[in-house]
């Protein structure tokens, strides 16, 4: 985010008088409230506040917003932000992309945009299949997914877009699904954060891939399945009855029971946003033996990208004129008067 | 001195209007150096000139082989020059291979200056000789000047304690220093470039400034009996003002910070390493007080979308690259014009397809620049025709861009990039600004319409951070006035009309004739980087008596409105171009003439001569002329009112 004047506006502000256009029960619809509720909570300035997106469903999104907004083209989003963000540092960039445009077309823009730190709001909506082209099997689609185009069930390895934004150089890196309550204040925690912050947001495909994540996501049981992480607090889960811990003898994550809520003794780790270490087994715990981690995975600001272009391009000006006529004839050059010639 | 001179034919001229010595060597020989450095004491000369480097495109292919020769041929006179001339009058040879690649070029009598100590039994054998040509008679109808120029070195720079490796570094400063005295050039420029470029380094300067004085001293005082003499060439008659030496990559970074400037916009540039287009990325990355953002993408597609999401943001994007890198930023061009946002993209050319010829010239991305995108999808697209000519052609695509919001592209080439001529530095106050305009309050009533368009056929640009005019583009169909989503079978047929409208009204200056008749026997129509040689064979045809014209395109789409009544006017339209007649296509399917093409693909330029031969075919009877008839065009097509569409 930007150092910007709050404005005051409600949800209402941000809704255009666009129909939408996805399926009815689709978990963009719950993501898009979220975002136009978040938006007034944190002061957004329609004026300010740039939506851009590459193509697919999730990429739809900036026409249902009432701001400044760019619909471009597959897996390209990122590298037109990075553009409008240098030409405009002050602009407020949420990208929206989805696991199709941001990790296979578009993965090698997204690593891009990550590694240099181009302060923007990352929003990536993985429903782990290629909605908009009818439901072929996606990057992030598990092993065994049958779609249109893998018939006897997929056997690629799916990637980790977590895992992707961290070895990318993510800064910072928080989950959410499209229904949870708690999606508003991981977003509101992205926008403060100044450089590229990634959030992945499972998002429920009612008609090609239904119910994906309803192993974590469905409400019933959810506090088992669900680790929401909070910077100072204890790993805690299961109504307090289970808290993460590092098993120091093998250097990875373990769950374990707590009695009488003692987590302490237990070994639970108090979640530190800035330890990148602990951020990656995080990302990385295979849910069913654990829960699945969401809220603020990570989040350790460095300088950005569009403040060095700033500041290098007045180092380089310093003390330099814009005198264009002094450019064209710079260098050697020779004057012809009448016929005789004089270096100059 | 070893030398073979031989007086069998002409020899050089004794007061020659117009000299073509061409510079080969090993690529790390430093030839591209020697020529640049000689083309400047050239140009201080006033000579007029044309330079054509060409250079494998391996950066230090394994040294000694037939593929790693450098060369740097440069043409100057005291009349005026539009070409690197055809064949060398005389040929620098720095090794066997070096010769070997070069020869064929040579004029019969030409002269040979080769470096006797780099003709070992081991590069002979990598240059495929299996007899030194120096001694085996081989060489008989050239002057031959061979000397050990590598001892020389050693010998001039010993004072300075470097080793032989490093002495030898500075052989091709002594060669200079031999070619600086040959014609009478002043070397003081020459040494304070070598004091410039090894400040740090006083030794190496010192060294390299020896080695240049020794070249030039052996010159002087040896007796160069034979073949060599001095020779002083005056000065071109050109128009008085400030010159100085300019290559294309140079006079587009120029001209594209002269347009942001009359454009009243910062630029920002998107690009990505690419032959020859990255001079363009490395020139304006150094000009950051000109409000100037450079940006390395992680590849060519990011580079344009960059360049976009900027020219969205309210700067004049720009992108730059060769014809592979814009076959991939070919998606992201159609966005550009679906979304109406200014954009300029130069295209280096080079010889094609897929990776090609990176190093060498060609005309062949025509089709790609005309047609080559998904849908209907109109783009103005310009052409530079010389190195000094980017600079307004630049300037003209900014022009375009802002004033009627749409991607240009601007095409050079591989030729025009690299070479270098002599440039009347313009006066910036002479330029008509065209300032871009921001919309900044609702345009129609209290409403915003992102795409009502004004008398142009132009959208508004709006930049983001603009209060109450929120909106949102894309590259999905959109409606006329609004701008919102819109697959309507009517909408989409009068958007597809407004884009191809707006794109064939830009107004474009009336075609002109660069020599000769505005009617007659024979059009020659060319664009780009063929200006050159087609000028002057041309000229030449037309003292010979031939009724020829010269016709150069600078505005490929949309044409000039007269174009196609012009070239109505002659009898035969001929169209050399450095590809397969894409262009003899375009001229073909605009005006229904019988354009005849002539082409070549060897990704080296034109030479005057081939032209001349061929515009020869088209006369008979004319004194010298060594063509045959051509029919004449009895059969006209049907014509074409309107002109240009």
């Amino acid at each position: 985010m930007n150092e910007m004047t709050k404005i005051e506006t409600t949800l209402k502000d941000w809704e255009t008088d666009q129909e939408v256009r996805w399926c009815p029960g689709c978990g963009d619809y719950a993501i898009l409230k979220a975002v136009q509720r978040t938006l007034p909570q944190i002061g957004a300035d329609p004026k300010n506040t740039v939506f851009i997106s590459g193509i697919g469903c999730s990429s739809r999104f900036p026409y249902y917003v009432e701001s400044y907004g760019f619909h471009t083209i597959h897996g390209r989003a990122p590298a037109f932000a990075t553009g409008a963000k240098l030409a405009n540092p002050e602009l407020d960039v949420w990208l929206v992309t989805g696991d199709g445009d941001g990790l296979s077309i578009g993965g090698n823009h997204l690593m891009h945009v990550l590694r240099r730190n181009v302060n923007m709001q990352i929003m990536l909506f993985n429903n782990e299949i290629y909605g908009l082209t009818k439901g072929q099997a996606s990057p992030t689609s598990r092993e065994g997914t049958k779609s249109p185009s893998t018939p006897i069930g997929s056997y690629d390895h799916p990637a980790r877009p977590a895992a992707f934004a961290l070895g990318s150089g993510a800064r910072f890196i928080g989950r959410g699904f499209d229904v949870s309550k708690n999606l508003p204040d991981v977003l509101k925690a992205a926008h403060a954060h100044k450089g590229a912050a990634f959030i992945e947001i499972f998002q429920n495909c009612i008609v090609y891939n239904k119910d994906v994540f309803n192993d974590f996501a469905a409400p019933k049981g959810a506090e088992d399945r669900q680790l929401w992480l909070e910077d100072g607090k204890p790993m805690l889960f299961a109504k307090d009855t289970k808290g993460i811990a590092l098993n120091r003898e093998k250097l990875c994550l373990e769950v374990v029971d707590l009695t009488d809520g003692d987590w302490e003794s237990a070994g639970v780790i108090v979640h530190d946003v800035t330890n990148r270490s602990v951020a990656h087994m995080l990302i990385e715990m295979p849910f069913g033996e654990f829960p699945m981690a969401l809220g603020v995975l990570y989040d350790d600001p460095r300088p950005t990208f569009e403040d060095a272009v700033i500041q290098e391009r007045k180092m380089a000006s310093e003390g330099k004129e814009a005198n264009l006529a002094k450019l064209l004839g710079k260098g050697q050059t020779w004057t012809v008067s009448g016929t005789a010639q004089d270096p100059v | 001195m070893a030398t073979a001179a031989n007086q069998a034919e002409s020899g050089l001229p004794e007061t020659p209007e117009a000299i073509v010595v061409r510079f080969a060597g090993d690529s790390g020989d430093g030839m591209q150096l020697t020529g640049g450095q000689f083309t400047l004491s050239t140009a201080l000369a006033g000579n007029d000139l044309a330079t054509f480097p060409d250079f494998p495109a391996e950066i230090r292919a394994p040294q000694g082989t037939l593929f790693g020769v450098s060369a740097f041929q440069i043409n100057f006179g005291s009349r005026s020059i539009n070409t690197a001339g055809d064949a060398p009058d005389v040929l620098v040879a720095m090794n066997p291979a070096a010769l070997k690649v070069n020869l064929a070029a040579l004029k019969p009598g030409g002269l040979i200056i080769a470096d006797t100590g780099a003709f070992t039994k081991r590069n002979l054998d990598k240059a495929h000789y299996e007899a030194n040509p120096l001694e085996d008679g081989s060489l008989a109808k050239f002057d031959v000047l061979a000397f050990d120029i590598s001892e020389k070195t050693i010998e001039a720079v010993k004072p300075f304690g470097l080793g032989n490796k490093d002495a030898l570094r500075s052989k091709n400063m002594w060669t200079l220093g031999l070619a600086l005295w040959m014609f009478d050039r002043p070397r003081e420029p020459i040494h304070d470039w070598l004091k410039a470029k090894f400040k740090s380094k006083t030794d190496i300067a010192d060294a390299n400034i020896a080695a240049l004085d020794a070249g030039h001293a052996y010159g002087e005082t040896a007796e160069l009996a034979g073949p060599v003499k001095q020779l002083t060439m005056p000065p071109v008659q050109s128009e008085p003002g400030l010159y100085r030496t300019i290559t294309g990559a140079e006079a587009v970074s120029l001209g594209l910070v002269a347009g942001a400037q009359l454009a009243e916009l910062p630029m920002f540039f998107g690009g990505y390493p690419i032959t020859p287009a990255s001079a363009i990325l490395h020139h304006l990355a150094r000009l950051k007080e000109f409000g100037v953002t450079t940006f390395q993408a992680e590849d060519e597609i990011a580079a344009i979308c960059a360049a976009i999401g900027a020219s969205y943001a309210g700067q004049l994007g720009v992108t730059s690259s060769s014809g592979p890198g814009i076959a991939l930023k070919t998606e992201a061009i159609g966005l550009g014009i679906m979304t109406e946002l200014p954009l300029v993209i130069v295209n280096s050319q080079r010889g094609g397809p897929s990776t090609g010829l990176p190093t060498k010239t060609e005309q062949s991305d025509l089709y790609q620049a005309v047609y080559g995108r998904n849908g209907d999808a109109p783009m103005p697209v310009i052409a530079a025709r010389s190195p000094s000519d980017a600079f307004e052609v630049a300037i003209e695509a900014c022009r375009i861009a802002t004033q009627y919001m749409t991607p240009v592209m601007l095409l050079t080439d591989g030729y025009i990039a690299n070479a270098a001529e002599p440039w009347k530095v313009p006066d910036p106050d002479t330029f008509e600004p065209f300032p871009a305009s921001f919309l900044e309050e609702p345009n129609d009533g209290d409403n915003f319409l992102p795409y009502k368009r004004d008398e142009k056929g132009a959208r508004p640009w709006v930049k983001p951070g603009t209060p109450g005019l929120m909106h949102r583009i894309g590259g999905i169909e959109k409606h006329e006035l609004t701008g919102n989503i819109d697959y309507s079978p009517d909408n989409h047929q009068r958007m597809t009309d407004a884009r191809k409208n707006k794109v064939e009204g830009i107004i474009v200056p009336d075609q002109d004739v660069a020599l000769g008749e505005t009617t007659g026997k024979l059009a020659v129509v060319g664009w780009g980087s063929t200006y050159g040689p087609i000028h002057q064979a041309v000229r030449r045809s037309i003292a010979k008596g031939c009724s020829v014209s010269h016709i150069h395109v600078r505005h490929i789409w949309p044409m000039p409105k007269n174009l196609g009544e012009l070239l109505k006017g002659f009898e035969h339209i001929l169209v050399p171009e450095m590809n397969t007649g894409q262009f003899k296509t375009v001229l073909r399917d605009q005006f229904l003439v019988d354009a005849q093409p002539l082409t070549k693909t060897s990704g080296q330029p034109f030479q005057i001569a081939e032209l001349e031969a061929e515009i020869a075919k088209f006369f008979d009877g004319i004194d010298g002329n060594e063509g045959g008839q051509v029919a004449a065009n009895d059969q006209q097509l049907p014509s074409t009112e309107g002109g240009a569409k």
